[in-house]
């Protein structure tokens, strides 16, 4: 299908190393990661969107958050959240 | 009276042996009579000295020196004439002080002498007793010659006289006895008290009883204000302190004291139904088609991640690592410490290094005495009697070495084990393997750089006090095992490896997982052209004449070795061997040196940020160990007949020769089909590139395929599985050079040592042709280099040369510190080195075929100008055939010889 497509096609990109989808609760429906690893970024990140999306309303009520990337050491984690799910993609930009 | 000296006593003393001492009787007589003073406090009670006057001695005729002379001192005076005397003269009568003497006197006539010498105080002197008289009128003579003989006759025999008790004088010692004893003062009263036999252990009744009731039924003594004993206390000492007004409060609260509490969860997960249905939901497909298409997808941040790193800092990435705070012009490396043994007889020379694993500042040597094979040959007998000894120096001491390992023969090679460094196994020149076990004395080597009790002054004292202390004995260890001689290698071993802990290999030479966690396992090459494996642990009986074979060699051990290794010793024999062979004919390879994979050597590689970790878990393993059993106590033989072989694991390794050889062989026994005896495999590779023997095989710590090979004149670096030949070879240095080993902190840095006591440091990325830098250390030939980075400020170098020295040099920090990109582009150098042997050999194959070419044309142009100057040669013949019969002609016209008419017959004459 073609969400199947988008995924794959993600995951295909050079230097990802995982990929995972998370409903409005935390909970993850698609992962290419591990179990336990998927459950942990899920959670953290579920609460981490929460508190930036609801720090951007706080600042401008016009406002939303449209994407969250954070920057690490080793890699980079990139969040695009919707109203109902979240897309997880982690990546080691090449250097 | 006038204190005599005692030597008078002596002539007298003959006289009176068996006379009594009689008391005098001390008469306190109430008249004027004075008591008779006698010489009883001299011994002489009966002698009472006396003054005679002129005219006494007159009356008596005792005139000195007329009556009374020194043949006859003596008088004897009737009483009577005494007592007419005193008659006449009374008191003022000379005999008047010893006037009751004389009355009491039994017999007749008293003896006067006359004292000339005054020996007893005055001039004459009266013997009070009958006794007395006899014995100065008569024996003295005979005594004097009794006297006289005991002189002479020494000869007499002793005759025993037995004591006669004599009767007791009491000379006031009987009050003092008196007064110490213990009388009774008064009589001891006795009470007797009765009571009816019934009312013994009858029930007792106490009541209450008032004491104040009866009277007389107590005693008190009450307490009153005794006026005599009441101070009054006119000062007093009294502390004043301010404080701030504090008001005490208290209430009652709930306390909360901390309480541990656990949660435990776990994570709500959707099944794999309930997943399905949401990935078949629509919101889902319209949340991807959000993210993935428009501004904010997902996939253009991806992509711009790959096109560039934004958060780089370039100028960072430019300059090297700053923060050091030690000066960078400094390149030179700089002595830090030497130690020299000063305590043995010979020359010494050193021929292996090791720093020890664990222990900072401990570093050990072996010594060989500095002798060539000739010399020592002819003094074999002397050197039999020097101790073999690998010493153990530390930084705290630069004289004496904490401990000394005895050895059968010098030793040539020796190496800690990793996993133990407690146990260090040592090559020696008569090929046998020693192995010493240290863990008795690895407490006191651990704390040498706390102290210890030792002085830390550095007393440098002259060569001649140099004895050792008292405190400090030498700590000479014996060997606990030894390899047997028939069996093991028959020359001297010339390298010594542990094997990994992480495998192990049999008979065959297959490898195996080694179960055990520890190294035990050696491999060995010596100048007898073979290379084997020994393993420490007991081989299992496989005979069982073994066992009475050993019943009957029983070696006595003396008891400070520890018996780890005991059923090694002497009869320890080889696991595998390997044959260097060349071929029928030829004279077989003799080995150097040996350089083992990577994988194969559990040698962590020394970096700066490893070296910690590592030591962190040796010092948990022996923590551990100390509980536990120390698993080389406890070895058993090998499993490898239970586990199956390893069988990607590779088996090949580098050996160096004395002739300069490279080779690359595998040590796998395979079994000869024709002859059914294990042999050898031929070698893979071998390159002749040194004019010496190699020295120096070691790989690379940074990289595991690198090998770095010093002998002869130069330097030559290979890469495993490049068969084509050395990445890099040095051309011919000025001096010869005798050691090296790679840097452990720098990838491009090495360091080689010169036979003139030079060291070369070689910086590939700096110069590939020459080395960087170059500096003298000592006088002779540097024998043995070995690098150890001790913390991450400091690192040293240690060099040890031909004359028994080991100098301790500090590595300056452009030395130590890789630049930041170091380790790759020194890989990159090396790809580089490959490509261009690559290159270079496929050039080779163009050349030679371009080469072929050429020579063919040359042949055929060769070939060609030949046939061409053949028809040339016979036209230009005939040519000058024709020219000279033309030539003929006119010469012969010209001399008129020959008519033209007669020419044409001249021309068929001929």
């Amino acid at each position: 299908t073609e969400v199947e497509e988008t995924l794959k096609r993600i995951q295909s990109h050079k230097g990802v190393i995982g990929t995972m989808v998370v409903n409005a609760e935390g909970i993850p429906i698609r992962t290419t990661l591990d179990n336990s690893t998927t459950v942990q970024y899920a959670g953290l990140l579920h609460q981490l969107t929460m508190k930036a999306r609801s720090t951007v309303r706080d600042i401008d009520p016009q406002n939303d958050l449209t994407f969250l990337r954070i920057r690490s050491k080793k890699h980079e984690i990139m969040v695009a959240p919707d109203k109902e799910y979240l897309l997880i993609v982690i990546q080691n930009p090449c250097e | 009276m006038a204190p005599k000296n005692p030597k008078q006593k002596s002539p007298n003393s003959p006289k009176q042996p068996t006379r009594g001492k009689k008391r005098s009787t001390m008469v306190a007589s109430v008249n004027e009579e004075v008591e008779p003073v006698n010489m009883e406090v001299m011994g002489h009670p009966e002698i009472y000295p006396l003054v005679l006057t002129t005219k006494t001695q007159e009356i008596f005729n005792c005139r000195v020196d007329e009556d009374v002379t020194d043949d006859q001192p003596y008088k004897l005076i009737k009483k009577e004439d005494i007592f007419e005397d005193f008659k006449n003269r009374g008191a003022i009568s000379d005999f008047h002080p010893v006037k009751k003497v004389i009355q009491e006197y039994p017999g007749d006539e008293i003896l006067l002498v006359y004292d000339k010498d005054f020996k007893y105080g005055l001039n004459f002197y009266v013997i009070g007793t009958e006794e007395g008289k006899e014995n100065y009128l008569n024996p003295p003579e005979v005594l004097e010659d009794q006297e006289e003989y005991k002189e002479y006759s020494s000869e007499e025999v002793y005759i025993y006289k037995a004591p006669v008790s004599k009767p007791w004088i009491s000379l006031g010692s009987e009050k003092e006895i008196e007064e110490e004893s213990v009388n009774e003062a008064t009589k001891q009263t006795t009470y007797m008290i009765s009571r009816k036999r019934r009312k013994f252990g009858a029930p007792i009744k106490f009541s209450d009883h008032n004491a104040s009731s009866i009277k007389d039924a107590y005693i008190e003594c009450t307490a009153y204000p005794d006026k005599n004993f009441t101070l009054q206390q006119v000062e007093k000492d009294v502390g004043m302190q301010v404080i701030p007004q504090i008001k005490d409060r208290g209430t009652q609260t709930r306390w909360t004291y901390p309480k541990n509490a656990t949660t435990q969860y776990y994570p709500r997960e959707f099944s794999e139904e309930e997943k399905e249905a949401v990935g078949q939901s629509k919101p889902f497909a319209d949340f991807f088609d959000n993210v993935s298409v428009g501004q904010n997808s997902v996939e253009i941040a991806l992509q711009q991640n790959e096109i560039m790193n934004t958060f780089i800092d370039d100028w960072k990435c430019l300059a090297e690592e700053e923060g050091t705070f030690v000066d960078k012009t400094d390149t030179q490396l700089k002595e830090y410490q030497s130690f020299t043994d000063l305590h043995s007889p010979m020359e010494k020379m050193i021929t292996c290094v090791a720093w020890h694993p664990t222990i900072y500042g401990l570093i050990a040597v072996s010594v060989a005495v500095r002798l060539s094979f000739e010399d020592r040959v002819l003094n074999s007998g002397k050197l039999l009697l020097q101790p073999s000894l690998i010493l153990l120096w530390s930084f705290s001491d630069p004289i004496h070495p904490q401990l000394m390992l005895e050895g059968p023969d010098d030793i040539f090679c020796f190496q800690f084990c990793p996993s133990d460094p407690n146990i260090i196994a040592g090559g020696c020149i008569n090929g046998q393997i020693v192995m010493w076990d240290i863990t008795a004395h690895a407490d006191r080597i651990e704390n040498i750089k706390s102290g210890g009790g030792r002085s830390k002054k550095p007393i440098l004292k002259p060569m001649f006090l140099l004895e050792p202390d008292s405190n400090k004995e030498a700590t000479y260890i014996r060997h606990c095992a030894v390899s047997s001689i028939e069996n093991g290698h028959r020359k001297v071993i010339t390298d010594i490896h542990w094997l990994a802990d992480t495998f192990e290999i049999n008979r065959m030479g297959a490898v195996f997982e080694n179960r055990n966690g520890i190294c035990c396992q050696l491999v060995t090459c010596s100048a007898d052209c073979t290379v084997c494996f020994w393993d420490i642990r007991p081989q299992k009986a496989l005979l069982p004449q073994t066992a009475e074979k050993k019943k009957e060699e029983v070696i006595e051990i003396p008891f400070d070795v520890p018996s780890t290794f005991l059923h090694l010793d002497l009869s320890w024999k080889p696991l595998a061997k390997v044959r260097l062979s060349k071929g029928e004919t030829s004279v077989d390879h003799c080995p150097t040196k040996i350089s083992l994979n990577e994988s194969h050597i559990s040698q962590t590689p020394v970096g700066l940020n490893t070296l910690h970790t590592f030591s962190s878990i040796l010092a948990q393993d022996r923590a551990g160990k100390m509980e536990e059993i120390n698993p080389y106590q406890n070895l058993e033989g090998g499993m490898a007949g239970h586990l199956k072989p390893i069988d990607e694991f590779c088996t090949k390794f580098f050996v160096g020769t004395e002739e300069g050889e490279v080779i690359y062989t595998d040590w796998k026994l395979e079994r000869d089909p024709e002859t059914g005896r294990l042999m050898s495999k031929k070698p893979v590779s071998m390159h002749t590139v040194h004019d010496g023997a190699v020295h120096t095989i070691q790989r690379s710590p940074f990289y595991n395929d690198i090998i770095l090979t010093i002998g002869g004149w130069n330097v030559a670096i290979w890469k495993e599985n490049v068969m084509t030949g050395p990445l890099l070879q040095s051309c011919c240095a000025p001096k010869r050079y005798t050691s090296g080993h790679w840097s452990l902190t720098r990838p491009a840095v090495f360091y080689v040592g010169r036979e003139d006591g030079y060291i070369d440091i070689w910086d590939l990325l700096e110069k590939t042709h020459e080395p960087s830098l170059s500096q003298n250390i000592c006088i002779t030939m540097i024998t043995g280099i070995k690098p150890w980075p001790s913390s991450s400020k400091q690192q040293l170098l240690a060099i040890a040369d031909h004359f028994g020295t080991l100098h301790i040099l500090e590595i300056p920090w452009t030395l130590s510190h890789p630049s930041s990109n170091e380790v790759s582009s020194v890989q990159y150098y090396f790809q580089r080195e490959v490509k261009h042997l690559e290159y270079v050999a496929q050039r080779k194959v163009i050349r030679d075929k371009e080469i072929k070419q050429i020579n063919m044309e040359k042949e055929r142009k060769r070939s060609k100008t030949y046939q061409k100057s053949k028809e040339q040669i016979e036209a230009g013949l005939k040519l000058d055939y024709e020219q000279y019969l033309d030539l003929e002609k006119t010469t012969l016209i010209s001399l008129g010889l020959l008519k033209i008419s007669e020419r044409r017959s001249f021309i068929d004459m001929l």
